[in-house]
């Protein structure tokens, strides 16, 4: 039997992973797929809830409709996120984030 | 959905997940990621998240990594040649990711409520209509917020590729 616990556990940990990717690659487009790793694991634990408050038979919407929100906004900051990532190569010619300290004090 | 698909299904999400940010090769990774997505849309149907698990594999699966793969090709990167992780880097981002997943442990271990089964539900009901019922109803105004918010990121998509910013 699967329960709410083991969809909680399994976001987590992808969670974890996103998190980790984000800390220990040097490569920005990593970076940055880490990070959608990340924003799943929330979409997972929310549908989760979802499915766990049923009401009249059905679903509570209201957290499917969050993680519609989200995907479309990431969606979006993907798109953004990308082009500045490739204006970052043009002005620089690197993607390795320790080559990008040009804003360090 | 039966527990063993449900594992399979998240032990194909967690793996490609790893191997996202394991490999070295980006376009390797990337490929990773649309399995692991995957993975994820698999686990929206277990829970019968219909449209969101279609939407997952469309948006995701699709655009989004069309878009990473695309990039990736257009700045021809090449494989990492030597991993030069520092040991302090390493054992830091273990260590976080590490806690983290103790504290879920430890926060599900404290909920007993959520080791029941899923409540059951209607025998038959249309997901779809139901989201959409309630996307155009009660969540009109932030629906049209994300259109303006699209809007304005494709036009910022457009300034930030120009060549030269005026």
């Amino acid at each position: 039997m699967v329960t709410l616990n083991d969809y909680l556990l399994v976001s987590g940990l992808l969670f974890a992973l996103g998190f980790a990717g984000v800390l220990l690659r040097r490569n920005v487009l990593i970076i940055f797929m880490a990070l959608e790793l990340m924003l799943n694991a929330a979409n997972l634990s929310l549908v989760a809830f979802s499915r766990f408050n049923v009401t009249g038979g059905l679903p509570n919407y209201n957290g499917q409709m969050l993680v519609f929100f989200i995907i479309t906004v990431a969606a979006a900051e993907v798109a953004v996120g990308l082009a500045i990532i490739v204006a970052l190569y043009r002005a620089r010619q690197t993607t390795n984030v320790e080559d990008l300290n040009s804003l360090k004090f | 959905m039966s527990p063993i698909l449900f594992w399979i299904f998240a032990a194909l999400m967690l793996g490609f997940g790893a191997a996202t940010i394991i490999n070295r090769n980006p376009v390797a990774s990337a490929l990773s990621l649309v399995v692991s997505f995957l993975g994820l849309a698999a686990l929206f149907f277990s829970l019968d998240a219909y449209f969101i698990g279609v939407i997952q594999i469309l948006v995701y699966a699709g655009a989004v990594m069309v878009l990473f793969l695309f990039i990736i090709m257009l700045l021809d990167l090449k494989a990492e040649q030597s991993r030069q992780i520092s040991l302090p880097v390493l054992l830091g981002g273990a260590a976080v990711a590490g806690l983290f997943v103790t504290q879920i442990v430890m926060v599900i271990r404290c909920y007993p409520a959520g080791s029941q089964p899923f409540p059951a539900l209607a025998e038959k009901f249309n997901d779809a209509a139901n989201i959409g019922t309630m996307l155009f109803g009660n969540y009109n105004l932030p629906f049209q917020v994300i259109g303006v918010l699209i809007l304005v990121a494709s036009i910022g998509v457009v300034v930030l590729s120009k060549r030269e910013l005026k």
